[in-house]
């Protein structure tokens, strides 16, 4: 059922082109049904996976090199599961509203639900590879997705970036995870983790760690690679509520999470989570400050966010993993609900300015409800799930160090003031003038982001709930050690105690800034132009330089003279030749002159005298005419040496050859002499002597050891019985070989394509050159 | 090229060179020959045919474009090797079906034969193809 299960996303997202043209836009509520059916299924392990189970599917992929299509669910899995069909099936039905009206909704659909197939099994793979194909298919589809306005120079931009970014850090994670596989001796994630310590102490920890990290900071924007997702915003609003803030950029926090217990536990780890990390939370923070459009305020906040996991994970202790899977709770949920009224309010209003927003509440109630009960999870205010994950992460904080606590108050309190410029600057205060004249939307548009907000609430209040069924299982995910059955309590009251002082102190914090918001964003922005370089210049500077890089080095080994190549080529054939046998040996021992019959020397004689005419003559034709003269005595001696088959093709070859090279020739009316000096000659005469000598020297050498009989013998022997044919050359062509063959012809039809393509676009060219002189 | 003893000579011998090689590509599997063989055969025929006449003639005595021809080729080849999966076998293993025609003769069909004629047609097609457009390039 699983493989089904994360495959149907695929399958699904192919009809939806089709669906959509026969239903119109209800379509989005049938296609909704698939992630819906999914949140129920997955619904179903809960009850295993809270008891402590953790169940595995696999199915056979690629046997031969171990690697399997195997899934793995537990605490971790399942909760990511759980928000990536949950929060998909909302988006689904919001998108059907939001892009109302547009032309290619059904390619929409099926980018979305690709990604969601790719996402599910990103979080429930087991195995190494699986788990790296579909990483790679997130980015691809969230390239797709960014991109989706792709008429629009920004959209393209962001969606390269975003690609080329995650991308690379792909490469990364993939070169980590073989070298973890390597180590660890198992292509099966939890087959690592359980051989935590075998990793930990292997030389290539330090390399794997790394280059793990690489991947997984680049997924989930970690400074200094966070600039491609604010860039992201570009796309479409529910792909910004699902792939870039609930979803993908989760991705590297998963896996840095599922990677915890084989790669954890070490200073590297610690130090290397907790400084990008909290660098990553700060600066998010602060930047989100500086922002006046909605959606790219929540983008940074999302990014800081982010910062939060990852430094959470590196903390490492029990506390700060039930801090983590709050936290990742909270977040997912008051971050889709907020993308989501900033969907509906850029819908219906006709901007995302704050500076133009207000008034709001009147106009957009349940859009308003949403969003204030989205705000105060976000600010952490109690009852919501928001305040426990902020006592949770305080209180880990504070068993940490200092540092940790203060990087966390102060990233909190920002967030708090963010969470108020986004609610209470476009819902309160009097109505300006706007672009739309603005209304409650459809419920498409504000069912996902009321049900989510809700959840939030209800999170917090029945927090026991969330502890057993989600918050712990997910805790004993990260935990290498076994935990015990209270770690994972919730409380909204713990007493007066260090972590809710914190939170009001955040809080307070967080009301000033807000109050100081426009002071604190111009001051911001002068300093950000004030330095005046950032990442994302970096990256349009890096790029800049390595497309002079690749420009530079054609233009260097690109030169398109032909004799250049052949010369080149021919010269590195010689030079690895003589190299392994002075290296490795197996050149003849002795030379004696064999005792050949007379026809044999005069085929010989008759394919010297070609060579000397093909070098010597000064006509082209004449000279492609002696090169055919070779090629005929190479195939008369295959005939003296009873090889009729090769002989044939020899001859047919070698005319055709002739025909062919006369017929380009024609084009060239050069002699062969006219731009050749004499050091030309000089040059090519010692490449072809060496060439030459080099190749002799093999051929001597392979000749005088014993011929391994053996596959001759097997086809002599079954070439009759078996493929029913006495000419063993033709049979192994055909039958014992085909598969050789047909890759051969293959390539004789793309030889053949090409060169008529190639043709063609000379022919046209010139054509047209015609017509303007005409 | 105007040349009467060539367009001659080349009346003459195109159907002898292009029944030739249908015979060499089928006495391949048993004597010297093949598809590959016979397919170069068949291939030089019609560029001797386009050296006499032009290239436009050797086009229409082709009835299928080129490229067609070769790509019927390879379609053909991987298709026999499709049959034996239907079969359970795996992929481009040989089946072999021969009739008995009655006064002593049989027939043999296989897979390897109908692989055969796909190199056959791909070779023809995609040599034909490159040097009749090489033709109609330098003209």
């Amino acid at each position: 059922m699983m493989l089904p299960a994360v495959l149907s996303g695929f399958v699904v997202g192919a009809f939806a082109p089709v669906l959509l043209r026969v239903l119109g836009e209800r379509a989005s509520w049938v296609l909704a049904l698939l992630p819906a059916a999914l949140f129920v299924y997955f619904l179903s392990f809960v009850g295993d996976v809270a008891a402590g189970e953790t169940l595995r599917f696999v199915t056979p992929w690629v046997p031969a090199v171990g690697v399997s299509l195997a899934f793995y669910v537990d605490g971790l899995a399942l909760l990511f599961a759980l928000l990536i069909s949950g929060i998909g099936t909302f988006v689904v039905i919001y998108t059907g509203a939001y892009l109302h009206g547009h032309a290619q909704m059904g390619r929409f659909y099926l980018y979305l639900l690709s990604f969601m197939a790719a996402m599910l099994g990103v979080v429930l793979a087991d195995d190494i590879i699986t788990l790296f194909v579909f990483w790679e298919l997130t980015s691809l589809t969230s390239f797709l997705l960014i991109g989706y306005n792709h008429t629009e120079w920004a959209s393209r931009r962001a969606a390269m970036q975003a690609l080329v970014v995650t991308g690379a850090g792909g490469l990364a994670l993939l070169a980590g995870l073989l070298l973890m596989s390597a180590a660890g001796g198992s292509m099966a994630l939890s087959e690592l983790n359980a051989a935590g310590d075998v990793l930990r102490e292997s030389p290539m920890y330090a390399a794997m760690t790394v280059l793990v990290l690489l991947g997984a900071f680049s997924k989930s924007a970690q400074v200094p690679l966070h600039f491609w997702l604010p860039n992201a915003m570009e796309a479409p609003t529910p792909v910004s509520a699902y792939l870039h803030s609930s979803t993908m950029v989760k991705a590297g926090v998963y896996l840095l999470a599922r990677l915890s217990p084989g790669l954890g536990g070490t200073a590297l780890w610690f130090d290397a989570l907790i400084i990008f990390g909290g660098a990553t939370m700060l600066t998010g923070a602060v930047l989100a400050l500086s922002q006046t459009d909605l959606k790219r305020i929540l983008a940074y906040s999302t990014v800081a966010g982010l910062g939060t996991l990852v430094m959470l994970i590196g903390v490492g202790t029990p506390l700060a993993y039930k801090a983590a899977a709050v936290f990742l709770i909270t977040h997912a949920l008051y971050k889709g609900s907020l993308f989501l009224v900033a969907g509906a309010v850029d819908h219906e209003a006709g901007t995302r300015d704050i500076l133009e927003l207000g008034g709001l509440r009147r106009a957009m109630p349940v859009t308003f409800a949403a969003a204030v009960l989205a705000g105060l999870s976000m600010a952490g205010v109690i009852p919501f799930v928001g305040f426990i994950a902020k006592e949770v992460m305080y209180e880990s904080a504070l068993h940490t160090n200092g540092l940790v606590t203060l990087v966390a108050v102060l990233g909190n309190a920002l967030t708090v003031a963010a969470a108020g410029v986004v609610v209470i600057r476009t819902f309160f205060g009097p109505q300006p003038e706007l672009p739309k004249h603005p209304h409650e939307g459809p419920s498409a548009l504000y069912l996902g982001a009321i049900t989510l907000a809700v959840l939030g609430f209800l999170a917090g209040v029945f927090h026991p709930v969330t502890s057993a069924n989600f918050v712990m299982p997910m805790m004993q995910s990260l935990s290498a050690a076994h935990l015990g059955h209270d770690a994972g309590h919730l409380f909204l009251w713990h007493g007066i105690t260090w972590p809710l002082v914190l939170s009001l102190i955040t809080l307070a914090l967080g009301i000033v800034t807000y109050l100081a918001w426009d002071r604190v964003r111009t001051g911001i922005r002068a300093g950000l132009t004030r330095v005046g370089w950032g990442p994302d210049l970096g990256y349009d500077q890096a790029i800049a330089g390595l497309e002079w890089l690749a420009a530079w080095q054609t233009r260097v080994q690109q030169t398109g003279y032909l004799r250049q190549y052949v010369w080149v080529s021919f010269a590195v054939v010689a030079a690895a030749l003589a190299a392994s046998l002075a290296t490795l040996g197996g050149g003849p021992d002795a030379f004696t002159l064999p005792a050949g019959r007379l026809t044999e020397w005069l085929a010989l004689a008759l394919l010297l005298v070609g060579a000397l005419v093909t070098t010597t003559v000064r006509s082209r034709v004449a000279a492609v005419a002696a090169l055919g003269l070779v090629g005929y005595a190479v195939a008369l001696i295959f005939l003296l040496f009873s090889a009729p088959d090769l002989a044939f093709t020899q001859f047919m070859v070698e005319t055709l050859t002739v025909v062919i090279l006369v017929l380009v020739l024609m084009r060239v009316p050069l002699e062969v002499t006219a731009f050749r000096r004499r050091s030309g000659h000089v040059r090519d005469a010692v490449l072809s002597v060496a060439v030459g000598a080099v190749v002799t020297l093999v051929l001597l050498g392979v000749i005088q050891t014993p011929l391994d009989k053996r596959l001759s013998a097997f086809f002599a022997k079954t070439s009759v019985p078996e493929a029913h044919g006495h000419n063993i050359v033709n049979v192994i062509l055909v039958d014992f070989r085909a598969l050789d063959t047909l890759g051969e012809i293959f390539v004789v039809t793309v030889a053949g394509l090409s060169t008529v393509a190639l043709l063609g676009m000379l022919k046209r060219g010139r054509r047209s050159a015609g017509e303007g002189e005409g | 090229m105007h040349s009467v003893i060539l367009h001659t000579a080349t009346r003459l011998l195109i159907s002898l060179i292009l029944m030739f090689s249908i015979y060499i590509l089928f006495r391949g599997h048993n004597q010297p020959g093949g598809g590959f063989i016979g397919g170069l055969i068949a291939a030089s025929a019609i560029i001797l045919y386009s050296v006499a006449f032009g290239p436009q003639w050797a086009r229409d005595a082709m009835r299928l474009p080129c490229l067609s021809t070769a790509g019927f080729g390879l379609f053909l080849a991987a298709a026999s090797g499709v049959l034996s999966l239907i079969g359970g076998a795996p992929f481009l293993t040989g089946l072999w079906y021969e009739p008995h025609l009655g006064l002593s003769m049989h027939l043999a069909l296989s897979t390897p034969l109908m692989f055969d004629i796909g190199v056959y047609l791909v070779v023809v097609g995609a040599l034909t193809g490159i040097a009749l457009e090489l033709e109609e390039a330098s003209a």
